[in-house]
């Protein structure tokens, strides 16, 4: 019994109407958690109620915290009939279980009804008291930590990597159960929502087990989605990284690694092996540079004791083969050799009961300096499975998972079983690793799955980028930065990454290689394809763009297994068309790389469509890539050469001005100097894939254009005209804007603080006549494009801007039906410093050891984090208790370290003095106290500050949303926890609600108000690595009737500006030999 | 190929200032409209509407240029007028309270973009004001805006979006203690400007005076504004008692009564050549139209009282600013006096009954003459 959950409900506003006759509301709210209801007074007569409730107990298991979400609903009392429900608040309480999150989750609440959208708000106070277990076999995993982020968050250090955690979770859907066609609409959407609810709950609390079982403490690049399988079920399922991080919270840690005190050690206490060396706190010296910790009779064992895995992770050609290259072999080798052991340790390690971790899969897309040594280039596998229950052996799933009867409680048995899905799934991720294992790579990073899912057939997809890992962070803390060091001196910042894992004499595939043109000392590919994001050291020339490949085909209506057949044949032929226009456009741009690609492929009724998103650049130490030649069919033919010379002129006019645009000028470099001893130096590809529909056999595809050159484009047919039109239709975008599906745009790096997150969605009818696949094609370019060109305009005034992390999803939600979302943030920059190198690493690390130091302030500065006047932040006392308790600054200090923050600009608009005048006569006085000497500025200044509170409750706090993991001109100083929230909107009045795209755009605003409100309420101001999992629109226009699903996640954190760092910063040196400044204490 | 749904939401809502100027000057953003022709009615945003045309809202950006300064098509162009209007028709609901809009959750707007969107919302047209002002805020006067539509030339939609916001202050504040302005600016968020000429406005509603007649179409709102808040100022309850109900709404009853005693200024003869001859001998020399002023004076004097003695009728109150003109304005436009010599004029003859000895009223003189100047002087002008 170990956790006390205390509501309390306060008040409510901007009510609707429920009673006609007297246009007020007699409301009262239910507080349910598990099966216990708690019930407040009903508050007569008032559309802006004042319940002020007593504190309402739940004593639960830590297991339900987990899992349940808080059910708040607010009803209209009616003395005759039935009670009206207003609507609901879902509140995922995940955020206060563990320690450095946050405390209380405090704030006004949206009331969501499903058919109705938002009315009004609720104001409502949430606490856990949680004791400590000490039960080993728990099932509960309180206190690991979930980020979105697919990158180390800022303010931690990761101490350990630990590597892939996956599960997922089954249930029937409601929607489709017999009781579905006797309830309400309202009452299905709630059972779903509610079911989806702790589905995510349960999920996340059983990934947490296995992190725990890995010894990590948190899940980084935590990735949730669910299937709607229709009638055979629901699926959720999460994808994450395991690691140990650190909070960063005092300047010691940003020494190197190797000075970590034992502090990291405590992490990790049951280290069966733990390396005396690491215990000593005493900077690094040379003799740890002989502690390698993969001594070779220790993993060898290792590898024996789990030797029932046929997988080894050691490359074809192997250690002792001696073919590795001249310079980097032997090394590289060892490299692996070390990683494979680092990755063997974790999962055969005897003592530990857990599953033993087959993947060496991460889902982080950014990494830690040195972590990266190379890349092989990007792997994935699709397979086409048949939705089908029958063979589902009812029960099983069911056993061995003591909690699934909560999932249960409306249907007896279980109609589905994880296991199918999961051996689906085991079955893609082991292609996935042979396929690394082929490019010589032990790892995947950047590793995300997905499904696309038409009636009963379903794709199965997953991808990532083949790599070789720095097995430092692998390791439990044993390998210190002796390693590193080591790497460093071997591969020159910046190009490192790019160097070849394979072996080039054995290649996995034909490919021309060239000596490095930034170190000149090993061999790189010509072009690099990765799902991860540009590395921050890899040397770039010019900037960066989006890329985008399109495409669709036709598909013969068919059921089940011939569906799936013709499925599973079409695939090869898209993938091979979408990666020949990603190549072609990626020359045409005159660059040598994408980052971050991601091929979605979707399935529909009639056909498939393929979107290939990523972003270009050009890689200082990659070949400067050939133009692209056309070659005619038909010789001898006069106007038919002059119009393909024609055709060739505008390809060539076309990549001189790209190459202008994106300020593309690499050094000149004479041929000689480079050499190529490859034998057979021909133009390939490196994108392996595979398709398979029983997955019995792997079928590898040759991606190379047969004998010919790979960029001699054949204009054989009209389809080929078209391509090559369509190449040159895509318009680039208009000057002041870029665009860049990666995290940061290759190129810029003087963001200024200016940012705006958005979604916009289309979805188009095509006409039923004569489909083509060039039509289909054309119309699919030119919803994306005219798409792109809406965004551009829309943004008009942020320019000069950049649209970052643009993520395109494509679905078919109907025969003739096109929908395409995209999700992305316009940030502005500096044009004036645009063209500004990067600084050196070095440089910038230092400068972010300084700026960590002042951690410090971190709580001070909550106090008075830009402009959220009505910050749903404890009450202002009570945080400078948590601050003193947390930071040890006296007090009296920190009450002086507010800064000056803009309140002065805030009220010299005449709105705000209004509403102080407005709030001052409704409440009779304002009851502040403030005793601040003002001899001083300072002290003016937190006087000022500290009268803002009364204002503080009648404005709603700014909450920044973004896609990103970071917020530009901002510290992010603490993570509050994940966000993960599911909605349904349904209606009944289509045409009354504006439409479609009324309804959408109603809805997606209050997903959005929604999202801000619970950041809020943990004290947050804004949720990073935003993203909109799902949107699932569907319509019946003649029975006036549509609903939408949308499933939303990021990480909620608070930030501070980094002017106002400063301001405080120099203001607190100040603050400290002022000690009259003392007596700033504020009652409200 | 034709466009199902087309929306984009920002974190931070867009508001574009422009397609907010058209949308409250009540062009249509639906496709298929005529172009130039002025619809009204609600908009049902629907995109799937017919779409051979233009919209007015469309053709009007296109008209400004925006398309060659923004390499943009005409359909990106649609595409953006649809979400703002969509955006604003969802406000909408919420600036019908402004309060709520600062407290709302769903749209997050900066405070600079929530007070232009309050205040252009509750702006109006001086062609359309001038056509209500001191008519009743009912129904019926609704059903007239067709009619005020075609002749103003305002779309129908702006002039009903005009109407009922000012009949919604005109409710909201109706009832309420305390400065009319203070009240209208609480409750609705203006700037201090919009909220003296709202209460000008529910003033004058108030106390339905007369404004539409011909011999009166020369006056501007702003000159009815003006008198509105010198009588507020002056004439009310609330002049006398802060604390009163509808203290600036209503005229104070007991001193329109009360003026009724002014009139012994005409009616004892020698009290009026009294008058006569202090007015006269002080501005001699001193007006270029004196001779006029002094052949004039009774019939003047006269007039300004009758009409005070008057205001005990309803019905008279509302026809003060006709009497005004009638007995004072016309004659001295006929006279061609020049603005300052009816200034010299008008505080002479209220200045001089102070010197009148059989003249007990010197303070309701005060109160009315006081106001009257101020407004008379404001009148006077062509």
């Amino acid at each position: 019994m170990p956790g006390k959950l205390k509501v309390k409900i306060v008040a409510g506003r901007h009510l609707p109407v429920m009673d006609r006759a007297s246009d007020l509301t007699d409301a009262f709210v239910e507080v349910k958690f598990g099966n216990t209801t708690f019930k407040t007074d009903v508050y007569l007569k008032s559309l802006n109620p004042q319940w002020n409730s007593e504190w309402f107990k739940f004593e639960v298991d830590d297991e339900d915290l987990q899992d349940e979400p808080l059910q708040i609903t607010v009803l209209d009392h009616d003395t005759y009939s039935a009670n009206d429900a207003i609507g609901k608040v879902y509140i995922d309480i995940d955020p206060l279980l563990y320690s450095e999150a946050a405390t209380v989750i405090s704030g006004w609440f949206p009331i969501y009804d499903t058919i109705h959208g938002i009315r009004g708000e609720i104001n409502v106070v949430v606490k856990v008291d949680l004791f400590n277990d000490l039960n080993r076999f728990r099932q509960s995993s309180c206190g690991v930590k979930f980020f979105c982020t697919t990158s180390i968050p800022k303010c931690y250090r990761a101490v350990i990597i630990h590597g892939f955690v996956e599960e997922l979770v089954v249930n029937e859907d409601p929607e489709y159960q017999w009781i579905d066609r006797i309830r309400t609409p309202r009452a299905s959407n709630e059972a779903r929502q509610r079911l989806i609810s702790l589905m995510s709950g349960e999920l996340q609390r059983k990934i947490g087990l296995k992190v725990l079982e890995m010894r990590g403490n948190a899940v980084v690049g935590y990735l949730q989605c669910f299937d709607l399988e229709g009638e055979s079920g629901l699926v959720v399922r999460a994808i994450g990284t395991a690691c140990t991080l650190d909070k960063l919270s005092s300047p010691a840690a940003f020494l190197p690694a190797c000075n970590s005190p034992s502090k990291e050690m405590k992490e990790i206490p049951f280290n069966e092996d733990p390396n005396p060396n690491t215990h000593s706190s005493g900077p690094s010296t040379p003799l740890k540079n002989q502690t390698y910790s993969f001594s070779p009779s220790k993993s060898y064992s290792r590898q024996s004791s789990s030797s029932d895995t046929d997988l080894s992770l050691t490359p074809k050609t192997g250690m002792g083969s001696g073919s590795a290259g001249k310079e980097g072999g032997p090394f590289k080798a060892l490299l692996r050799q070390q990683t494979q052991s680092a990755l063997e340790q974790r999962g055969g390690s005897p003592h530990r009961f857990c599953r033993r971790r087959e993947f060496p899969f991460f889902t982080l897309t950014a990494f830690p300096p040195g972590f990266l040594v190379h890349v092989g280039g990007v792997v994935s596998a699709r397979s086409v499975k048949l939705l089908d229950r029958i063979h589902n052996p009812a029960f099983v799933g069911i056993m061995g998972n003591t909690r699934s009867y909560k999932l249960l409680d409306w249907n007896s048995f279980n109609s589905d079983e994880p296991e199918t899905r999961d051996a689906w799934w085991a079955e893609i991720r082991q292609e996935i690793k042979s396929h690394a294992k082929a490019l010589g790579c032990h790892a995947v990073v950047g590793y995300s799955e997905s499904t696309s899912i038409c009636e009963e057939v379903c794709i199965l997809s997953a991808s990532g980028t083949a790599a070789v890992l720095n097995p430092r962070f692998l390791q439990d803390g044993t390998v210190e930065g002796c390693l590193e060091q080591r790497l460093e001196e071997n591969l020159p910042a910046g190009c490192g990454f790019c160097h070849i894992p394979y072996d080039e004499l054995n290649m996995p595939f034909p490919a021309h290689l060239t000596y490095c043109y930034n170190c000149r000392k090993q061999k790189v590919p010509d072009v690099l394809f990765t799902t991860i994001d540009l590395p921050m050291d890899a040397a770039v020339i010019g900037k960066g763009c989006l890329i985008q490949a399109r495409l669709c085909r036709l598909k013969k209506k068919a059921q089940a297994e011939a569906n799936a057949t013709a499925i599973s044949n079409l695939l090869p032929f898209m993938e091979y068309e979408v990666h020949t226009q990603l190549m072609n456009k990626l020359k045409l741009k005159g660059m040598n790389a994408l980052f971050g690609l991601r091929i979605q492929i979707s399935v529909g009724e009639n056909m498939l469509m393929g979107l290939a998103s990523a972003t270009g650049v050009y890689l200082a130490a990659l070949p400067t890539p050939g133009g692209i030649q056309i070659a005619g069919k038909t010789p001898n033919d006069g106007s038919y050469e002059q119009h393909i010379s024609h055709m060739q002129k505008k390809i060539n006019d076309t990549i001189a001005k790209n190459k202008e645009l994106y300020e593309i000028n690499p050094p000149e470099i004479s041929e000689e100097i480079i050499g190529s001893p490859i034998p057979e130096p021909r133009q390939r590809s490196r994108l392996l894939r595979s398709q398979s529909e029983s997955s019995d056999e792997v079928t590898e595809l040759d991606l190379s254009h047969g004998k010919k050159d790979a960029f001699v484009l054949e204009i054989d047919d009209t389809d080929a005209m078209e391509d090559v039109h369509s190449l040159l239709t895509d318009v680039p975008p208009p000057s002041g804007f870029y665009s860049c599906n990666t995290e940061i745009m290759p190129g810029i790096n003087n963001w200024t603080s200016e940012i705006q997150m958005f979604t916009s969605v289309r979805v188009i009818r095509l006409s039923s006549l004569n489909l083509t696949n060039q039509a289909l094609n054309k119309n699919f370019n030119d919803l994306c494009e005219n798409l792109l060109k809406s965004l551009y305009f829309k943004l008009r005034s942020m320019i000069p801007c950049c649209l970052c992390h643009v993520n395109f999803t494509v679905s078919l939600p109907e025969d003739e039906l096109i929908q395409v979302t995209v999700t992305a943030v316009a940030i502005t920059f500096d044009k004036n410093q645009a063209l500004q190198t990067t600084k050196t690493h070095a440089e910038k690390s230092l400068q972010r050891a300084s700026t960590d130091n002042e951690e410090l302030l971190q709580f001070p500065l909550e106090l008075c984090s830009d402009a959220l006047p009505s910050h749903p932040f404890p009450p202002a006392k009570e945080h400078l208790e948590s601050a003193s308790s947390n930071s040890g600054i006296p007090a009296a200090q920190r009450a002086t370290s507010v800064d000056y923050s803009s309140f002065a600009d805030r009220c010299s608009s005449w709105i705000e003095l209004i509403k102080l005048k407005a709030q001052t006569i409704r409440r009779g006085s304002i009851k502040t106290t403030v005793t601040v000497e003002k001899a001083s500025p300072v002290g003016e200044g937190n006087f000022r500050n500290r009268s803002s509170p009364p204002c503080a409750n009648s404005t709603v706090g700014v909450v920044k949303m973004t896609p990103l993991s970071f917020i530009p001109g901002a510290k992010i100083t603490k993570y509050l926890g994940i966000i993960n929230m599911f909605f349904i909107r349904e209606t009944t009045s289509l045409r009354e609600e504006g439409g479609v795209s009324g309804f959408l755009h109603a809805f997606i605003a209050e997903v959005f108000a929604m999202v801000r409100a619970h950041v809020a309420a943990l004290g947050g101001n804004a949720v990073v690595s935003y993203i909109m999992k799902q949107c699932v629109f569907m319509e019946n226009p003649n029975k006036n009737q549509a609903q939408c699903l949308i499933n939303v996640s990021g990480d909620a954190v608070v930030f501070v500006r980094e002017s106002e760092l400063e301001v405080v910063s120099t203001q607190q040196p100040a603050a400290n030999c002022q000690p009259s400044c003392t007596g700033g204490e504020v009652t409200t | 190929m034709t466009s199902e749904l087309d929306i984009f939401v920002g974190n931070t809502t867009l508001i574009d200032e422009d397609v907010y100027r058209l949308w409250l000057d009540g062009y249509s953003g639906l496709w298929g409209t005529v172009c130039g022709c002025r619809f009204g009615g609600a908009v049902v945003l629907d995109g799937r509407a017919g779409r051979a045309r233009m919209s007015d809202a469309v053709a009007l950006r296109v008209r400004s240029g925006i398309l060659e300064q923004t390499g943009a098509t005409a359909a990106v162009l649609q595409s953006d007028t649809m979400d703002h209007y969509r955006t604003f028709q969802m406000l909408e609901r919420l600036l019908h309270a402004p309060p709520k809009l600062l407290h709302q959750l769903i749209f997050q707007i900066p405070p600079s973009r929530q007070a232009l969107l309050i205040e252009r919302y509750y702006a109006f047209d001086e062609a359309f004001v001038r056509e209500v002002l001191g008519k009743k805020l009912s129904k019926g006067t609704k059903k007239d805006l067709d009619d005020i539509s075609t002749k103003t030339g305002i779309t129908l939609k702006s002039c009903r979006r005009q109407f009922d916001n000012f009949k919604r202050v005109f409710k909201v504040v109706e009832e309420m203690r305390g400065s009319l302005v203070d009240n209208i600016q609480q409750h609705f968020l203006l700037s201090d400007r919009l909220a003296r000429d709202y209460a000008a406005i529910v003033f004058f509603a108030n106390n339905r005076f007369e404004t539409g007649k011909k011999k009166l179409q020369y006056l501007s709102f702003g000159d009815f504004a003006f008198c509105a808040e010198l009588m507020i100022q002056n004439w009310t309850l609330g002049a006398v008692d802060p604390q009163a109900d509808d203290m600036d709404m209503d005229l104070d009853k007991e001193f329109l009564q009360d003026l009724k005693e002014l009139k012994v200024l005409v009616a004892d003869k020698d009290l009026l050549d009294l008058h006569k001859s202090l007015v006269c001998t002080a501005l001699r020399g001193k007006l270029g139209v004196f001779s006029e002023m002094e052949a004039n004076f009774k019939n003047l004097s006269r007039g300004l009282v009758n009409v005070a003695a008057k205001l005990t009728h309803n019905k008279d109150v509302r026809d003060l600013f006709v009497d005004l003109v009638e007995k004072f304005v016309e004659p001295c436009r006929s006279d061609h006096w020049p603005l300052n010599d009816v200034r010299l004029f008008l505080n002479q003859y209220s200045a001089s009954v102070h010197s009148l000895d059989g003249f007990r009223h010197q303070a309701l003189w005060d109160r009315y003459m006081g106001t009257l100047r101020g407004c008379l002087l404001r009148l006077c002008h062509d």
